[in-house]
Formats: structure tokens, sequence, C-alpha cells
């Protein structure tokens, strides 16, 4: 009996919900705002299906309406990334503690 | 690359977004986690190519739309006021979404990219999954577009409401789900291309009766709906790094979801089916209360003699950019010795976190910025506290009035205090429109004016 890679995957699926689950718990309420910035960065993982699908074929087939929506994506999720992880470090800079001797 | 090798440098990358969220849980740790979901991106995304190893002129194209959209991310995250922090979210939401759409519809149409089997016989598991990936990645990018519009004031934060809405958006959700099922017994494309310009329009509908104080409960929502649509596209591709992105970032926006309706006292579906505050509300309360006002010395003159001063920021500080205003005013009172803190509510500001965001900016140690729970029993020993644009969060009819559509909601004692100052344009209520009890209290003196113009003339009074 054989064991579909499906079931794998979804295995995966449910025990990262429960990471997940415990970690953001454990997120401090005045970092919430950079919580959503950086959960939006690491969402654009994505890019590697649009990377994929404007990969696939050799030059001849770049215009391709599969190869096309790629681009597209790739060029939306760079967007994210870029812009997620770097407002989250610029968010993140801001955040100090109180000088000592004062 | 063999694809197990593949599979671990995803699982790798996976574990490194584990570590970015960890790292948040304080503010020292905060820098190296977000440089742990950096590395995770890199490895990604190099082993993606390396995969692949079609290094031909197409790869180039493919770099350049890559540098290209990262220059126009890097240039708005240095650009971005920290006010605008909520639509930048918003924004943000609504294009991992519609990547989400983009990459589902490759998929669709050219299948043996990414083995799934050939246009017209794709694998059924694979045809559920990309459909479902597509379609919440649609109501994630048409929602998110709404929030946007609404929070950038483009569109009106009131909420738009007709007869029958909820059924439609039914009706809408079943069709998606029945259109899923035709798409998998026929494998016809006109099927899939439904799903994805319905799930567009449900989008638009769920988002648009909600109104604009709700926006934390929404982007919340919106950023849990992201996560979800990119796990569906995980499964679609088989990628262990983009499954387990999926349901963090599925689990992160739910359970922000939740601690901000717990801030409101409000369940989940009674925010999303929407229709709270605007312009339904109706103020027929028009008995003249008295009132005390005051002027920018009286405020400085009762914060100069307090020895402790609790500030309490509502959104009203973030229109009127007063943040950097107010910590001005905060070191001038810190050189009479006088105690500082700031307490900060749940659902303060237009989305999870935001007041902590404009403090920080204005340099406020993040020490001296407490929650709810946190500092709710120092009200009671604390002179003065200063109610800098919020209103809904302090109104102590929470708990005095079960006929109130607040009632129960967990609210800021700032009554405590032996004195109140509230700075606020006019008597009018906030949005729960609701009136605040506390603008009549003997121990309140209103100030009417623009917070930040407020805040300027206090720091002149006090330094005079």
């Amino acid at each position: 009996m054989e064991i579909d890679p499906f079931i794998f995957r979804l295995s995966i699926f449910i025990l990262s919900i429960f990471v997940g689950y415990y970690v953001v718990w454990s997120v401090t309420p005045s970092l919430h705002t950079p919580l959503m910035s950086v959960t939006n960065a690491i969402s654009s993982v994505i890019i590697v299906g649009a990377i994929i699908a404007g990969l696939s074929g050799d030059i001849k087939s770049i215009f391709n309406l599969s190869n096309m929506f790629g681009f597209i994506a790739i060029f939306l999720a760079a967007i994210n990334i870029f812009g997620g992880f770097l407002v989250t470090q610029r968010m993140l800079q801001m955040y100090k503690k109180k000088k000592k001797n004062k | 690359m063999s694809a197990n090798l593949l599979a671990i440098f995803y699982l790798i990358s996976g574990v490194l977004f584990i570590l970015a969220l960890r790292g948040l849980s304080s503010p020292e740790t905060s820098r190296r986690g977000n440089l742990f979901g950096v590395l995770g991106m890199v490895i990604a995304i190099t082993v993606t190519f390396l995969s692949i190893g079609n290094f031909s002129t197409v790869f180039i194209y493919v770099l350049i739309l890559l540098l290209l959209g990262g220059s126009i991310g890097a240039l708005i995250a240095y650009k971005i006021p920290m006010t605008a922090m909520p639509e930048l979210v918003a924004g943000f939401h609504s294009l991992v979404g519609l990547a989400a759409v983009f990459v589902a519809i490759s998929a669709f149409l050219n299948p043996e990219a990414f083995n799934l089997g050939s246009p017209g016989d794709i694998k059924l598991s694979s045809l559920i999954e990309m459909s479902i990936g597509a379609a919440v990645g649609a109501i994630t990018f048409s929602g998110s577009i709404i929030a946007f519009l609404k929070l950038r004031g483009i569109m009106s934060g009131s909420p738009i409401i007709f007869r029958g809405q909820h059924y439609i958006n039914l009706l809408l959700g079943l069709s998606i789900i029945v259109l899923i099922f035709y798409l998998c017994t026929t494998q016809t494309d006109s099927f899939f291309w439904r799903i994805i310009t319905i799930s567009f329009l449900l989008g638009i509908l769920l988002i648009i009766p909600i109104g604009g104080a709700d926006m934390p409960v929404v982007i919340s929502m919106l950023n849990s709906y992201s996560g979800w649509a990119a796990a569906g596209i995980g499964f679609t591709l088989e990628n262990s790094a983009l499954i387990i992105t999926g349901a963090l970032v599925g689990s992160s926006g739910a359970i922000l979801s939740y601690i901000m309706c717990k801030g409101m006292n409000r369940s989940f579906f009674n925010v999303i089916l929407g229709g709270f505050g605007g312009s339904t509300a109706n103020k027929k309360d028009a008995e003249k209360k008295p009132v005390k006002s005051g002027n920018a010395e009286d405020a400085a003159f009762l914060m100069k003699n307090a020895s402790s001063v609790i500030i309490v920021p509502g959104y009203g500080m973030a229109v009127a950019q007063a943040q950097h205003a107010l910590r001005e005013m905060v070191d001038t009172l810190k050189k009479n010795d006088i105690k500082i803190s700031y307490a900060v509510h749940p659902v303060a500001g237009r989305m999870p976190g935001h007041m902590n965001v404009l403090l920080a900016e204005a340099n406020v140690p993040y020490d001296e910025v407490f929650e709810l729970d946190e500092i709710n029993n120092d009200f009671s020993n604390t002179d003065v506290a200063f109610v800098i644009g919020a209103n809904d969060v302090t109104n102590p009819v929470a708990k005095t009035d079960p006929q109130s559509p607040i009632y129960g909601m967990p609210i800021l004692d700032v009554e405590k205090c032996k004195s109140v100052l509230f700075v606020k344009r006019s008597l009018s209520p906030g949005y729960a429109g609701i009136d605040n009890e506390l603008f009549y209290r003997e121990n309140t003196l209103m100030l009417f004016a623009d917070a930040k113009k407020m805040t300027e003339d206090i720091i002149k009074s006090l330094n005079s």
C-alpha cells in the first residue's frame, strides 16, 4: 500500500497551520503591523510558480499566454518581495528601547 | 538538481520563514528574523532558477522583470509615509492575490511545465487545487482593492448596503463550488474563466458593506486569504515552501482577525456581514449637556502640575500626523520629572499595531508603550489622561449601558484618572455613532482643535 503524495503534502500543511498558530500568538502586539508586512512578503514566494511558468519552453514560446501570465506574476510578486521585506525592515529599525542614562 | 534536493531546499526556506515570524516575538530579535525571511526567499528563488536550468534569452527577460518589480517595490518601501501603512499593506495583499491568480492561469494553460498533465487532461487533484487557489486569489485581489480605496479615502468609508446582499454573496459562493465541479468533470476552459470572474465580483461585494473603522479586521482577514491562496497554489505546484508559507500566513491573518474582533467584543460574522457604524447610526440624542472646554494653556497647566500622565492615541492622531509633535510635548514634560506612558487599545487605528508603528516612528521607546491589559489598572492612580484622536475605545458606556452598540467592548478606563484632557475637533460621535459620555464628565476638559495644532500650542505654553 502506497501513500499518495497529496497526503504527505496535506500533513505538511496541517502541521504548518499549528506551527503558525503558536508562533503568531507569541508575536508581541506592538509588532502586529510588521507581522502583516512580513507575512505579505513571504507569501510572495508564490514567485517560484511564476518563474517556472515564465521559463518554460524556449525563446519562441515566450509570447504564449501561459508564459505571459507567468511574466506578469513575476513582476507583481517581485514588487511585493522587495517592498514587503524593505518596509518591514524600515519599520523594525524604528523600534528603540529607552536610553538608559536619562 | 534532483527533485529530492530541490524539495529539501524548499523545506529549508519554509523553516526560515517560520523563524522570520518567530523573531517578531520581541523587537530585539525582529530584525534578525526579517533577515531569515530574506534568506529563505533568496534560497527559494535561486534553487528554482537552478532546477529549470533554462539560461537562454528568456532568463534575461525574467531577471529584468524581477529587478524592475523589485526596484518599484523598494522605491515604494522607502517613500511611503508610516501613516499610509494600512493602505500599503492592503495594496500588497492585492498583488499577492493577483499573482496567485496568474500563476494558476499559467498552470491551467500549460500544465506540462508543472508536470500536471496536458491541457484538457489535467490531474483531478491539481485541477481542484488550482481552481481553489485562483478563486481565493481573485477574492483577495478585488477585496484588497476595495479595502485600499476605502483606506486611501478614494472611496467613502461608510458601508454600502443593499437588500439581499448576503444572499447574493452566498449564491456567488455556491456557484463557484458548482463551477469547480463542472470544470473537473468536463475540463472546459470556459468554466475556469467563469470561476475567476465570479470570484473577482465576490471579493468586491464582500468588502463594500464593511465600514472604515472595521478595517483592522478586514486587513487581517485579507492577509489570511492571501495565505490560503498561496497554499492552494503550493498544493498545485507540489512545493513545500509555498505550502508552509501559505499555512503560516493563513493562520497569522486568522489570529489577527480574532484579536481585532475580541478588541471590539464583536463576533467575526458580525464584522464580516458589515453595516456597522457610518451613516446608519442615528443621533437623536439632541439634548445639550454642559461641556467644559479649555485651551492649550489650561492643558499645559494641568499637565505641568501632574506627576503622571498617560497618553491615549487613536486614529485621529494618525490623520493629523500629530505623533512627532506629541513626542516633543512628552519630552518637555519629562524634563519636569513627570512620568509618562502610552496606552494603546488593540483596535486603535486602521490596522493591527498601527499606533505602535507611528509612535516608534516618532522615536517613542517601545517600552513606554503599553497594551490595554498591561496599563488599565494604572489609570486610577494617574493624574492626567491625554486622549488624542481616540474616542469609542474610551467610552464608559461600553461598561454601563447594555443597549449601546459597543456594550461589552473592552475600553481604556481613562475616566478613572483625576482629570482627562480630550483633544478632538468637535463633539461629533465616533465611528460607532454614539455619544461619548466622557465628554460631559466633571473631570473632563475638552480641547477643541486639530490634534497636531493643539499639541504644538501646548508645547509653546509649556515652554513659556
